[in-house]
């Protein structure tokens, strides 16, 4: 009898043409789609497909954000910006969301990923994707401009560890802590060139929004890819964003998948996380650096900025004060995530405690946008990286942490336990 | 075929592309991002960086951003071989796609900083000529070695007009 095949090789398989796939061998697959943004898109692309005197392959299978540059600032990154929207344009791409929030947000916000794609995104964040049953990684402008040309790649089939979350979430604990758990114990070479599959009991419980940010950073795991197989909760969020499921019962990992490693992890035992510089494997339960002084607070990214993670800051803030000599800047991952924390009183909360709101784009988070540090400033965040110098200045620290922890550590103004602060009236 | 190169520029574990590119300079010219290059770990690499030498690394090294920058930097500055314990997944394709051998050599560690390298790729040997040892390499399969020989996929591309077969990436 034949081992059963995971997620990662069922994808893989259905897009290479073939019955099955083995960890290791190289295959060409059909892309489904491919994204792409400002800074690595069409403006490291068009001087290729020029050269190469192609055209894109299938303008309805491509998706460009603009969200590193956004909102300009100066000249160059307004003449991106301005090269982006000219090369749509010019090349029949509709589905262009131009300042609507980062791409690995808008991408399933607007409907565009269902269970089983096999999808190519231009950003290392890519992974994100996974969350909703695709097999999603990403690529170097050069191999965007190859699939581009080609609507193919190649792909060494990745062998896939098992994370196996079980047990309850406590108050204040969230998926990041998971994440940056995961990071100290694997390492950021813990799950290279592998796909990392997350499943047990307590991922059907988690919303969207926080299984995107386990698959998200199955990047600092090494991982070509993270993801998480379809079930309801996938199928209503896609339903709710104009898309469309599919058969998502198909595409779950066989019961007797080969899987090269299952590790546990107890989400009833997990405190809260936080990485010191410069690396997420740096992690350590929040007590280890609490006190440490803090110059700002920054809420934003793919990967701390969505709805709900804005949801966990106002718990934490909501009527407390930012910290004297400490800013809190709130970037919210998308416009309509902009919007809906307008809507339901969220962004109040925040502003009312002193936030100070940014555009809806990456942001300080790898140095591109406003907000970025000063050599010697420290900064506790919720975004997925913290090498050195990424979010400024050479000598800046970045210690990372679920928007819980940051929201506390911005009322104390050194990093803070969320825990006692949430469950109790200011 | 053996071929090679110069000098090696040694470094440790997870040299990320953050060190390699950093954000601040993304939006520039090339050549003003390649001389911020790897300068958060030795700020004289990139003045004292020749034509075909080689950088070693430890475990990951260019693990981080898809930014090909990372590849291209060190590709501007003459870099022409790398070296390492393993490779961030993403970063080895780019290399590869800008025509750079980037071999996986669990070995690498016996490297001394200033060692003259060679190296073949097909065979996937790692030639320390200072020392006189040989170091087993990942050989490159089929295909992504034609690319890499071709100067990376455009030039491939341009050569063959179709994508890289993974049929042929398996011979």
């Amino acid at each position: 009898m034949t081992m059963g095949a995971t997620l990662a090789e069922k994808i893989i398989a259905r897009a290479s043409g073939r019955q099955q796939v083995a960890p290791g061998e190289i295959v060409t697959c059909t892309v489904d789609l491919a994204m792409m943004h400002d800074s690595g898109g069409p403006r490291r692309i068009e001087p290729l497909l020029e050269r190469l005197g192609a055209r894109v392959w299938d303008p309805d299978k491509v998706v460009v954000i603009s969200d590193h540059y956004v909102p300009a600032v100066d000249a160059q990154s307004a003449a991106i910006l301005d090269l982006t929207r000219r090369w749509v344009a010019e090349n029949g791409i509709r589905h262009f969301y131009d300042m609507q929030g980062i791409c690995h947000v808008v991408l399933p916000e607007r409907g565009h990923l269902r269970p089983g794609m096999f999808v190519v995104g231009g950003d290392s964040h890519s992974p994100t994707g996974g969350a909703f049953g695709c097999f999603m990684f990403g690529v170097g402008a050069t191999d965007m401009a190859g699939v581009l040309v080609s609507g193919e790649t190649w792909i060494r089939v990745p062998a896939t560890i098992c994370i196996r979350v079980d047990g309850t979430f406590a108050p204040g604990v969230s998926a990041k802590d998971v994440v940056l758990h995961l990071c100290a114990r694997l390492g950021m070479g813990g799950a290279r060139y592998q796909a990392v599959e997350y499943t047990g009991s307590a991922i059907g419980t988690l919303p969207m929004a926080e299984r995107m940010t386990l698959a998200n950073m199955a990047a600092e795991l090494g991982a070509q890819t993270g993801l998480i197989a379809a079930d309801e909760v996938t199928a209503d969020y896609i339903r709710a964003s104009g898309g469309d499921p599919g058969d998502f019962t198909h595409w779950q990992g066989d019961a007797d998948a080969g899987y090269r490693q299952v590790h546990d992890v107890n989400a009833s035992a997990l405190a809260p996380q936080v990485a010191a510089p410069h690396s997420p494997a740096n992690a350590a339960p929040v007590n280890e650096y609490e006190g440490l002084r803090v110059d700002q607070a920054y809420i934003g990214a793919c990967t701390g900025a969505k709805l709900e993670d804005l949801h966990m800051a106002a718990a934490v803030l909501r009527g407390r004060r930012v910290a004297e000599n400490t800013r809190l800047l709130v970037a919210p991952a998308s416009r309509l995530i902009a919007a809906a924390a307008a809507a339901d009183g969220t962004l109040a909360a925040l502003l009312e405690a002193g936030a100070v709101l940014m555009p809806s784009g990456c942001g300080a988070c790898a140095g591109y946008g406003a907000g970025v540090l000063a050599d010697g400033e420290v900064c506790i965040s919720s975004t997925a990286r913290n090498f050195k110098g990424r979010m400024g200045g050479r000598g800046s620290r970045v210690y990372l942490a679920s928007p819980y922890t940051v929201a506390a550590s911005a009322v104390a103004g050194a990093v803070a336990d969320p825990r006692p602060l949430l469950g109790e009236s200011a | 075929m053996m071929q090679s190169y110069g000098r090696a520029w040694v470094f440790g574990d997870d040299i990320d592309t953050d060190v390699l590119a950093p954000g601040l300079y993304m939006k520039g010219p090339l050549e003003e991002l390649a001389a911020h290059c790897l300068e958060a770990v030795d700020p004289e690499f990139a003045a004292y960086v020749r034509e075909g030498d080689v950088v070693v690394g430890g475990e990951n090294f260019g693990i981080g951003s898809s930014r090909e920058q990372a590849v291209q930097a060190l590709q501007y500055l003459g870099v022409r071989l790398l070296v390492a314990k393993s490779f961030g997944g993403i970063f080895f394709r780019n290399a590869l796609n800008f025509g750079i051998a980037a071999l996986t050599c669990p070995d690498a560690g016996r490297i001394r900083p200033g060692d003259i390298i060679a190296a073949d790729a097909a065979a996937g040997i790692v030639r320390n000529c200072s020392r006189n040892e040989d170091y087993a390499a990942e050989a490159l399969p089929g295909r992504l070695l034609a690319m890499v020989q071709a100067g990376g996929l455009v030039p491939y591309l341009e050569k063959s007009g179709s994508a890289i077969s993974g049929k042929d990436a398996e011979t």
